[in-house]
């Protein structure tokens, strides 16, 4: 076993003498998690807002003051003509425009019925669309309280988020930002460390010295388990500490369950390393085949039931999805192996797989 | 095999096909223990696959093989154990020191912690380089990498040694040297096999063998390949083997 260790010394000097990279390794992770717990979020807050008020009565003022102390909206400025709206959403910063029509209390009171337009900017269509929704919400709301003793029958919704009381988005990222930061040291590091060494010819050192060559793959892979394991365990205290992503489940288990992930995106990464020889593929190759479908393809920003059919399939073919469902699992819901015990076994065939299909190529290239 | 006996290395029939190329085409040929082996040949003339074959870096499509006493097919670890290697890239690491370089590879050939500092020790004050025991490799000049690289695929004792085109890329006084550590390790009882197309280089080899378009051309000292082929010096020999055999072709 001296040789093997005296290989992974050799292996950790490397990486700490690259102290760039191992800088990028462990900022990224926090980076990372500040980027898209704070700036990437799908909730509104501030949005600004014009209001066109044609009636300017007791109704409009009073929907006017629940609008904008909602903290969602700010008014930005008070219109008085149609024909400022459109020079509003020009000049970029108004997001929504409400338009009350005149006569706005009377006609509510005497025909029943009185009109709102919502303008939403739809150069951002998600935003939008939130935006009138908001505002449709807050408008529901008024007309409630206002009717409440008119009307004798009245449904009134209770909604509970389950899980995730506050809809905070930084919950979801969490899961996925693990998913990516792992798959990108163990398959990434690990691809471009054994293809570096196959460009620098000492690979054939390697193998013309008594080193097995499963202890060569090995050696090369285990300071990278290290790593991964740090950066995960960073990225969960993180999202804790600063965000306050939880852990209700086991811990044990969301650290096994990261363990045998890092196993499966290693494999991939040897795998890579043995389909290529130069550490420049190597990379386009972890990059674009594994990144982007982490990043798009396993529900880490975009839910896959959303999908259509066929990028459906795709997504179950990819490694992260399972693994974000389960992360999503333990830490949120608290659930324990029995209820993802049939993702995990995926991930296990799919690290049995890869390690196959690497052995394999790694014996036909030696002959 | 036949342990014990003079010859260390033995190729018999040895043939290398990649799909219809053939590489290496029927070799025979054997290394005395102790002497200082020369391959040469053009680029392209199968030299590299050989020495990888010989090094158990691939297998032979067929033919009877044996180095350091040990089988090619079937122990293929123990030759290992018992070469050394050292490739026409520098093997050394840039981002290792020279300390650190020198501890790796006696570490992967198994010898003891202690050993590793002695024998470090020794090296680096031969080679005079002890001031620049921590310094990066990155950092220190070519002639000298390439003296470490020599002194580290030797570093465990070795039968054989390997070297694949060892002097590629420097000055001629630097080959001058590396050519005395040559012999060194030749005087220490190490077996060299190395090849080069330095034709100069040839004439301090103890038998040469020539390689023309996957086959052994000629195969003697360098004295009597001079005198068989009326020749001044040695690419004057190698320049009439490549003719006879485009002829021949032709």
């Amino acid at each position: 076993m001296n040789r093997f260790w005296g290989f992974v010394v050799k292996e950790f000097l490397h990486i700490f003498r690259d102290y760039r990279t191992l800088l990028i390794l462990f900022g990224m992770p926090a980076v990372q998690l500040i980027l898209f717990g704070y700036v990437v979020t799908n909730e509104i807050k501030d949005a600004r807002i014009a209001i066109l008020d044609q009636s300017k009565d007791e109704t409009t003022r009073k929907i006017t003051e629940k609008i904008t102390s909602s903290g969602y909206f700010r008014l930005d400025r008070n219109l008085h003509t149609y024909s400022e709206i459109e020079e509003a959403f020009k000049e970029g910063d108004i997001k929504l425009v409400i338009v009350f029509e005149s006569n706005f209390t009377r006609k509510l009171e005497r025909e029943r019925q009185a009109h709102v337009q919502l303008i939403g900017d739809a150069s951002d269509p998600n935003t939008a669309n939130i935006l009138v929704n908001y505002a449709t919400g807050i408008l529901n709301n008024y007309l409630r309280t206002r009717n409440a003793e008119a009307i004798p029958l009245q449904i009134l919704p209770e909604t509970r988020m389950m899980y995730n009381k506050e809809l905070k988005g930084v919950f979801m990222f969490v899961p996925g930002l693990m998913a990516m930061l792992l798959m990108l040291i163990s398959a990434l590091m690990t691809s471009i460390s054994i293809t570096k060494e196959k460009e620098l010819g000492t690979m054939e050192l390697l193998l013309a010295s008594p080193l097995r060559p499963m202890q060569i793959v090995v050696g090369k892979v285990f300071p990278y388990v290290f790593l991964a394991f740090i950066n995960a365990c960073i990225i969960i205290l993180l999202g804790n500490i600063v965000f306050g992503v939880p852990v209700r489940g086991s811990v044990t288990l969301l650290l096994f369950e990261n363990f045998l992930f890092i196993s499966m995106a290693l494999s991939l990464g040897v795998l890579i390393s043995c389909l290529t020889n130069s550490q420049q593929l190597a990379m386009m190759i972890s990059l674009v085949a594994l990144m982007l479908p982490t990043i798009l393809l396993s529900g880490f920003i975009f839910p896959v039931e959303n999908m259509p059919k066929v990028l459906q399939w795709l997504c179950h073919i990819m490694p992260p999805m399972y693994f974000i469902t389960i992360i999503k699992s333990i830490m949120l819901k608290g659930n324990g192996l029995f209820y993802i015990w049939k993702e995990t076994l995926i991930l296990v065939g799919f690290t049995l797989f890869f390690i196959l299909l690497s052995v394999k190529k790694f014996k036909i290239r030696l002959a | 095999m036949k342990k014990g006996s003079t010859d260390i290395i033995i190729v018999k029939d040895l043939v290398k096909k990649f799909g219809n190329f053939v590489a290496n085409d029927h070799l025979s040929f054997e290394v005395k223990r102790g002497e200082i082996f020369g391959f040469l040949g053009a680029n392209g003339a199968g030299k590299t696959t050989a020495i990888r074959i010989l090094c158990g870096l691939s297998l032979p499509t067929s033919g009877d093989l044996s180095v350091a006493g040990y089988d090619v097919y079937s122990q293929r670890e123990k030759i290992k154990q018992n070469i050394g290697y050292m490739s026409q890239k520098f093997s050394l690491y840039d981002d290792l020191t020279v300390f650190e370089n020198i501890r790796f590879y006696a570490a992967i050939y198994g010898l003891s912690k202690k050993e590793i500092v002695q024998r470090a020790d020794v090296l680096m004050k031969k080679l005079q380089l002890e001031e620049a025991r921590n310094k990066l490799i990155r950092d220190i000049p070519l002639g000298w990498k390439q003296k470490l690289a020599l002194s580290v695929a030797i570093i465990h004792d070795p039968k054989i040694v390997f070297l694949d085109e060892p002097t590629g890329g420097v000055d001629p006084i630097t080959r001058r040297q590396f050519w005395e550590m040559i012999y060194e390790a030749a005087r220490n009882g190490i077996t060299v096999f190395v090849t080069t197309h330095y034709m100069d280089e040839a004439e301090y080899c103890d038998r040469l063998s020539i390689m023309v378009e996957g086959r052994i051309a000629a195969l003697n000292t360098p004295l009597a390949l001079r005198e068989e082929y009326q020749a001044k010096n040695m690419n004057e020999v190698f320049l009439k083997l490549a003719r006879a055999q485009t002829e021949e072709v032709a």
